[in-house]
């Protein structure tokens, strides 16, 4: 077990295009991270630079404090689990487990004691004589999973490990992925582009874009604080609603509602030269059917608007309203759109999700009365930067995300 | 069902027309190998008699047993020459981006492409000067040229099929990447292995040209110009049978080999490695 330190790590193609920009992170001995963002952010890329897949262009690798850029894959000691799983299909699943374990030269008893012990954490051992071809989609996992594990090695990196499993399954194989990582307690990286997977698991998760990290954090605090606005569109489902507003004097001048500014927001604006345009995050949840807001109505606005779908969950209800007015547009939230196969879809302008309690009586195609939690928006400037005080009090602006802008001032060569 | 059924009847009529047409000539010989010098020529394919002394006449002779030896010899080595040889620069034309990459495989293909015909003659004059004439090299070398392109080809579209991912799986595990590529690769690519070992054996063993060219003498003639040059009994009777009989022996072996490798050149060895 060991920390893993990633330090200014940058990976650039021969054609000069950039999959990993500055990337800098530290990982702690027996730490959970995920690394999650849309396909093509470079995260698996940046995985694979720590397995030792892919050269390194620059920066520092560092397991266990020791520089490993140039180490050979062999010479890590770290395992990875593959999206393919790649099993060995000429192994049986016993032969797989021990293949690392072999190669080690380690003795055949303990080969076989220890394939033995793996086999029974991961419920395999009924299966050990069985080649991978006659295994399910979650056997076979379970199998990669145990040729990772078998010869505990000082780190994991996991790469979308679960993506080729069902919906279902998916669900019992984070939780078991999630248990036999608390009780190994070995360093794990864990790559995803599944927001839920990185919510769940993570004890920090790392959330990248074009290459360029945005923000690390516990999966509460990027729920709850994101630093820009593709952190807040890609975390949370259904995802955060943007609307343009403007701040005019003390009210916030929504689409469908002109919003008293509290004292934080207030503080915060004021402390970032926040003004004129900005971008407006509410979550789905921080609606509510205004007939069912007891107490709490006091800190919130009640507004009417049409709605358009209602979608029962059981738990809860999914209402979509309409408003008046132009929808955000945004580079980093229409990517997080075309990531989700979105951009095809006709246009979702002008329309909100709330998430309302079960109770509601709220009724597709009619007016509704809905009240929005008014200490619970986020604010962001128009180049997507978070407007926020943070927990202390202090008015803080998120630290500018090296994007497009950044790059353009700091070139680098 | 009556379209099911037709169809049945099509292909089972087909496939026995192609069976016939190819097997019938191969019963043809086994008939004639088996007459006595009398009734070689009556045409019947069934013998009236059961004789067995072509084939005993053909291993009393020196040039059929020796010629047998070179054969078995030569095809062997050349087999395993070229299976080495071509998996190794099959692997790197698969794995690896190289310059010069596409000028390999076309060179490699031209080669593979000229007709044996038009180099005999020159080869004929460089081997004996070289000293390579009527000596096993002589013709391993020819038949290693004509068949590592498609030994190479065969063998790189097999390893392109296996998962880049199992390597490096093999990688992270700990290996070296001969050991991966030994341990995990090869295994993967035994039907791929065998395919083109049978490949190989079959030119070598099947050629005529080079080793009628090429060799002079039993230190190196092989079985197809040896069978060229059997005489019969007297200058007055032709030997048919002996012929007949030699030909029947050397197609053994290719059967025996095929029907060995054919259980191992199953297709699918790589399912469950991957999903899908």
């Amino acid at each position: 077990m060991a920390g893993i330190t990633l330090d200014d790590i940058t990976k650039r193609y021969d054609d000069g295009y950039e999959a990993v920009k500055n990337l800098n992170l530290e990982i702690g001995d027996g730490e959970f991270l995920i690394l999650v963002g849309p396909s093509g952010c470079g995260k698996s890329t940046a995985l694979r630079m720590v397995a030792g897949l892919e050269d390194i262009t620059g920066g520092r690798l560092l397991i266990d404090g020791q520089v490993v850029n140039d180490r050979a894959p062999k010479d890590r000691d770290i395992a990875m689990v593959f999206q393919s799983y790649a099993l060995y299909p000429h192994m049986t699943v016993a032969e797989n487990m021990a293949f690392p374990l072999r190669l080690a030269k380690v003795p055949d008893a303990e080969v076989k004691q220890r394939v033995e012990q793996t086999a029974q954490i991961l419920d395999l051992t009924q299966h050990l004589e069985r080649k991978p071809a006659n295994l399910s989609g979650g056997q076979r996992q379970r199998v990669a999973m145990g040729r990772a594990i078998v010869r505990s090695p000082k780190a994991f990196l996991m790469d979308e490990p679960l993506s080729n499993l069902d919906a279902k399954l998916r669900v019992q194989m984070r939780a078991e992925v999630s248990r036999i990582q608390s009780r190994l307690g070995t360093t794990t990286i864990y790559v995803t582009h599944d927001q839920t997977e990185a919510m769940t698991l993570g004890d920090r998760v790392a959330v990248m874009r074009a290459g360029v990290l945005q923000q690390v954090d516990t999966p509460k605090n990027l729920y709850e604080r994101p630093d820009n606005l593709f952190v807040a569109g890609f975390i949370g489902s259904p995802s955060m609603n943007f609307f343009a507003a403007r701040v005019d004097g003390d009210t916030l001048k929504l689409p469908f509602a002109d919003v008293p500014l509290d004292d934080t927001h207030r503080r915060a604006l004021s402390q970032s030269n926040g003004r004129g345009d900005l971008v407006v995050g509410i979550r789905p949840e921080h609606f509510e059917d205004a007939a069912l807001v007891g107490e709490q109505a006091s800190h919130g606005v009640v507004f009417e608007a049409p709605i358009d779908i209602t979608e029962s969950m059981g738990s809860e209800v999914y209402a979509y309203f309409n408003y008046e007015g132009a929808g955000v547009s945004h580079d980093e939230l229409a990517e997080l759109a075309a990531d989700a196969g979105a951009a095809d879809l006709p246009d979702t302008e002008g329309r909100a999700v709330a998430r309302l309690d079960a109770e509601t009586s709220v009724a597709q195609g009619e007016q509704a009365r809905l009240w929005m939690d008014s200490s619970r928006i986020h604010l962001f400037h128009e180049d997507g930067r978070a407007i926020r005080v943070d927990g202390r009090g202090a008015a803080a602006v998120a630290p500018e995300a090296p994007g497009e802008a950044g790059e353009a001032e700091v070139p680098r060569t | 069902m009556a379209v099911d059924r037709k169809r049945w009847f099509g292909w089972a009529g087909a496939e026995l027309i192609i069976v016939v047409a190819a097997l019938f000539p191969v019963l043809w010989l086994l008939s004639l190998s088996l007459k006595t010098p009398a009734t070689v020529n009556d045409g019947r394919l069934i013998p009236k008699t059961f004789s067995f002394d072509n084939y005993s006449s053909i291993f009393h002779q020196d040039i059929f047993t020796k010629a047998l030896r070179n054969s078995i010899g030569i095809a062997a080595i050349s087999t395993v020459i070229a299976v080495v040889l071509a998996s190794m620069a099959a692997y790197a034309i698969a794995r690896l981006e190289f310059p010069g990459k596409r000028l390999i495989l076309s060179a490699s293909l031209a080669i593979a492409m000229f007709p044996p015909v038009s180099i005999v003659g020159p080869l004929y004059d460089m081997w004996r000067t070289l000293g390579l004439y009527d000596t096993w090299p002589g013709l391993i070398i020819p038949y290693m040229t004509f068949t590592l392109p498609l030994a190479i080809f065969t063998l790189s579209a097999f390893f392109r099929e296996i998962p880049w991912e199992l390597e490096q799986a093999a990688q992270m595990d700990g290996a070296t990447p001969a050991q991966a590529f030994r341990k995990v690769i090869l295994p993967l690519a035994a039907p791929g292995v065998f395919t083109t070992a049978i490949l190989v054996f079959i030119y070598a063993w099947n050629d005529f040209i080079f080793a009628l060219s090429l060799t002079s003498t039993t230190r190196a003639q092989t079985v197809p110009p040896a069978i060229q040059s059997f005489t019969g009994v007297s200058q007055f009777t032709a030997p048919t049978g002996a012929i007949a009989a030699a030909a029947i022996i050397v197609t053994i072996p290719i059967v025996v080999m095929v029907l060995f490798f054919q259980r191992r050149i199953v297709a699918g060895l790589t399912a469950g490695a991957v999903k899908g």
